[in-house]
């Protein structure tokens, strides 16, 4: 060796100032969304367990009432209370909504991960059929099962996620095709690391962002898509309320009682309202380049 | 100074990020006269990109012009409408990108973007500017252009895209042509040509030239005038032999002394025999295939033959497309050959499954950037190579890790970090240290350094001879960058067109290249050389520069 060199850096880089993740003051947008969620989840909850009135109970004498003290919400066509129907049906709503979209993701993402990174044979195969899959309308295909299955909450749920897997499938297909040309996952393949091992370790992680989108305005899809299959009467059979079927019920009477339909449709724009804000609130904290 | 001899003048430019928000270009003063070459040389975040396009009136947004005057052949920019200095863009001033790859419209054919600048200032007809993108697609030697004007970009490479940029540019006959690192994304052949074309338009035009580099070697080449900066602020400005012979401020003396320098190379370890031998290997890529038919393989390496002593460092020099990255991949297991035969310590590494000797090879990405994984921390990306060392318990490589830091001169609390909050330097450093943490015999450095500033490309060149010493790894450095690799490699070997055309000890490929190519490479790469007296020349190589 011709010159000494020295054995360990003459100056270490100091790391670069890392401010650890607070619970500061969340963005406006995000707090709306989680009290709306907090308010929906709540009433929800609760009316599993408690309705100010029985939401089965017919009382033909007191039928349309337009809200008062006993009925803050007023009462629907055969007298029931709409509140206590509302949250009965907050519960049935949410419940096929979170169902559909975890079925949803799963699915989607376990085959949107296999197509991209099998590629070849495996992945013409799986497009092909979802491709086919995505051309019918999403409701339309829910149609089409409903009628096959027939109206039940979880034929429902089975529809709806058939009907919404393929669009995961897409956006995660995509994102791992594009992932995978990435240094990092060479570097990984390098190391010695196995195509599995690659796939959930580095892969996977790194969808979780748009799948994180395509979820959130999924459960809006679904709440929308149970509310319009309920309205076509092929939902969740009556009497149980969901606010598809509260909707479709108040049709004829929209003129002379409109806050039978009022309700359930500010509840479902609540509802759409704050898994969007959560959606987006939640994208930005799982995404490390967003905290500074 | 009268007005006709001042072409461009910015006057105590200042541009600031948002309202309040940091000065990006501070106090900038200088002038173009007509027909000269004015480089603005600095690293990235010196501000020059921001203040070339203040010169057009084109800040991005955020960045708003705060205070100075940029006046264009008397006509102050800042009192000028809308539509006035819209009539300037293009007829008078012309602009080149550095990414040829996305600054043309791929979904235009190259005669509708030669077209269109010339419809929008001249009063032509369609035929005559036909006839005029004709003559000038001849003129830049372009042979069948009728064919050119019908074609996209797609189908031309880096270099002839930034030639035919540089062409539709230059039909407008602009007075000044703003150049932001015209040549960067090229290797260095492409880079000659096109600079050398630039020249020549310009030269017949009388074009002045804002050349924006950061490569000092390459402006010294063809700048009349230097103006070196760094954050923000001009340190120093003058002609190109003043910036050279007599280098005044602090920062122009750091970045000559960056550019790198043929060095003693540490004595190799007696061997008895190769670490790493490639046997006539040739690699294919399969090309474009038609519907159901097999698709047509195209050679990308046509037997190439290698040998790499342990503890040696191997340059692997050519232009872009030469195959040299395909080879290095080829090496670690990333693509397999067609054919030939790649040794490692002996053992066919093709026939005996390449998970064992990947233990054993590692390999460095050029793009620090996308070769970490965005959601990992930094301490668990230096951990991971470390799962597959049998029998290290995890207290053992949390030391492994923290050793490898220091190695790479990261202080401790890096662990904790994420890929994004690190600089383009401290990232390279990362991937260095992913790469020796297994302590490897062999590393595949694939152009380490290219993508990074000239003062952070010594700083890691220096790093990896200094671990290079202390663990004795051998090293493929891959690279088109011809002075990084005479200051760090023991031999060189010269790939073209996929073949190995020369390959020999360091000095005697730079001080006496036998092959063509080899010549035309060395010809082509520009350097500095320092002088006695503590100035810089342009060094003239074996073979002299035909401009």
């Amino acid at each position: 060796m011709n010159k000494p060199l020295p054995a360990a850096p003459e100056v270490l880089l100091p790391a670069p100032v890392h401010a650890p993740r607070s619970w500061r003051v969340p963005p406006l947008n995000a707090l709306i969304g989680a009290i709306l969620l907090a308010l929906l989840l709540s009433m929800a909850l609760i009316g599993l367990v408690w309705t100010p009135h029985d939401p089965l109970a017919l009382n033909l004498m007191a039928r349309l009432q337009a809200p008062t003290a006993a009925h803050w919400l007023g009462t629907d066509e055969y007298g029931r209370d709409v509140l206590s129907r509302l949250m009965i049906g907050a519960h049935t709503s949410l419940w096929v909504s979170v169902l559909t979209v975890t079925l949803a993701i799963t699915a989607g993402t376990l085959l949107g991960l296999l197509a991209g990174f099998m590629r070849g044979w495996v992945d013409r195969c799986l497009m092909m059929v979802n491709d086919a899959l995505l051309a019918f309308p999403g409701i339309l295909l829910a149609l089409g099962l409903m009628a096959i299955i027939g109206p039940s909450l979880y034929g429902i749920v089975l529809a709806l996620s058939i009907a919404y897997t393929p669009s995961v499938v897409r956006v995660v297909r995509g994102t791992v095709l594009s992932l995978r040309e990435k240094e990092f996952v060479e570097a990984s393949r390098v190391i010695g690391n196995s195509e599995l091992y690659t796939m959930l370790r580095h892969i996977a992680p790194n969808c979780v962002a748009p799948v994180c989108v395509l979820a959130t305005s999924m459960f809006g899809w679904a709440i929308l898509a149970e509310s319009s299959l309920s309205f076509l009467g092929l939902g969740v059979p009556p009497p149980a309320a969901t606010w598809g079927n509260m909707l479709a019920a108040s049709r004829p009477y929209i003129a002379t009682a409109s806050w039978l339909g009022l309700f359930p449709g500010i509840g479902i724009a609540m509802a759409l309202l704050a898994f969007n804000l959560c959606g987006d609130a939640l994208r930005d904290r799982l995404d490390p380049r967003m905290s500074k | 100074m009268t007005m006709t001899d001042v072409l461009l003048a910015v006057d105590h430019l200042k541009i600031r990020v948002g309202a309040n928000g940091p000065l990006a270009v501070n106090d900038l003063s200088f002038t173009i006269a007509p027909g000269e070459i004015v480089a603005l040389v600095g690293e990235s975040g010196s501000g020059k990109t921001m203040a070339a396009r203040a010169a057009i009136g084109l800040l991005p947004p955020p960045l708003e012009n705060c205070g100075g005057q940029v006046r264009f052949q008397g006509h102050d920019l800042g009192s000028l409408t809308p539509e006035q200095l819209r009539q300037l863009r293009g007829a008078k001033i012309g602009m080149v990108f550095q990414e040829p790859m996305v600054s043309l419209n791929p979904s235009m054919s190259i005669g509708e973007q030669m077209a269109e600048g010339l419809r929008l200032h001249t009063k032509l007809s369609d035929a005559q500017i036909r006839e005029r993108s004709l003559e000038m697609l001849g003129h830049i030697g372009i042979k069948d252009a009728e064919r050119c004007l019908a074609a996209f970009p797609h189908e031309f490479s880096g270099g002839m895209r930034q030639r035919i940029m540089l062409a539709s540019v230059m039909l407008l006959r602009p007075a000044l042509l703003i150049a932001d690192e015209p040549t960067t994304a090229l290797d260095c052949l492409a880079q000659l040509d096109v600079l050398k074309l630039m020249l020549d338009l310009t030269r017949e035009q009388g074009t002045a030239i804002l050349f924006i580099s950061h490569d000092l070697s390459l402006v010294a080449r063809y700048a009349d005038k230097v103006v070196v900066m760094r954050e923000g602020r001009a340190v120093e400005q003058g002609t190109i032999e003043q910036i050279l012979l007599a280098p005044k401020a602090e920062y122009t003396r750091q970045l000559l002394e960056a550019l790198p320098r043929r060095g003693t190379l540490a004595a190799l370890p007696k061997a008895d025999g190769p670490l790493l031998t490639v046997k006539d290997v040739c690699i294919e890529h399969p090309g474009p295939r038609s519907l159901w038919g097999r698709s047509q393989f195209k050679r990308v390496v046509h037997s190439a033959n290698l040998t790499i002593a342990p503890g040696e460092t191997l340059a692997l020099v050519g232009g872009s497309g030469s195959g040299k990255t395909t080879l290095g991949r080829a090496i670690v297991g990333l693509n397999s050959p067609c054919s030939g035969a790649i040794e490692f310590e002996g053992v066919d590494i093709l026939k005996a499954g390449n998970r064992e000797h990947r233990l054993q090879c590692q390999m460095i990405f050029q793009d620090p950037y996308s070769s970490l994984d965005p959601r990992m921390r930094i301490g668990d990306i230096l951990a991971e190579p470390l799962r597959h060392v049998p029998g290290m318990t995890s207290e053992q490589r949390r030391e492994r890790v923290t050793k490898t830091l220091l190695d790479i001169g990261l202080a401790e609390q890096f662990v904790e970090r994420f890929p994004h909050q690190l600089s383009g330097g401290q990232r390279q450093r990362v991937a260095i240290g992913r790469a020796l943490v297994r302590h490897p015999r062999l590393v595949i450095a694939d152009e380490p350094i290219s993508a990074l500033d000239m003062t952070i490309q010594k700083q890691i060149l220096e790093l990896f001879e200094r671990l290079q010493a202390q663990y004795g790894f051998a090293c493929l450095f891959i690279s088109h960058d011809l002075a990084a690799v005479e200051r760090i490699a023991h031999r060189v070997a010269v790939m073209s067109e996929g073949r190995v055309v020369e390959m020999g000890a360091r000095d005697e490929i730079f001080d006496r290249p036998q092959h063509p190519y080899t010549r035309k490479l060395l010809a082509a790469a520009s350097s500095l050389e320092k002088l006695e007296n503590g100035g810089y020349r342009i060094r003239q190589g074996p073979v002299p520069l035909a401009l």
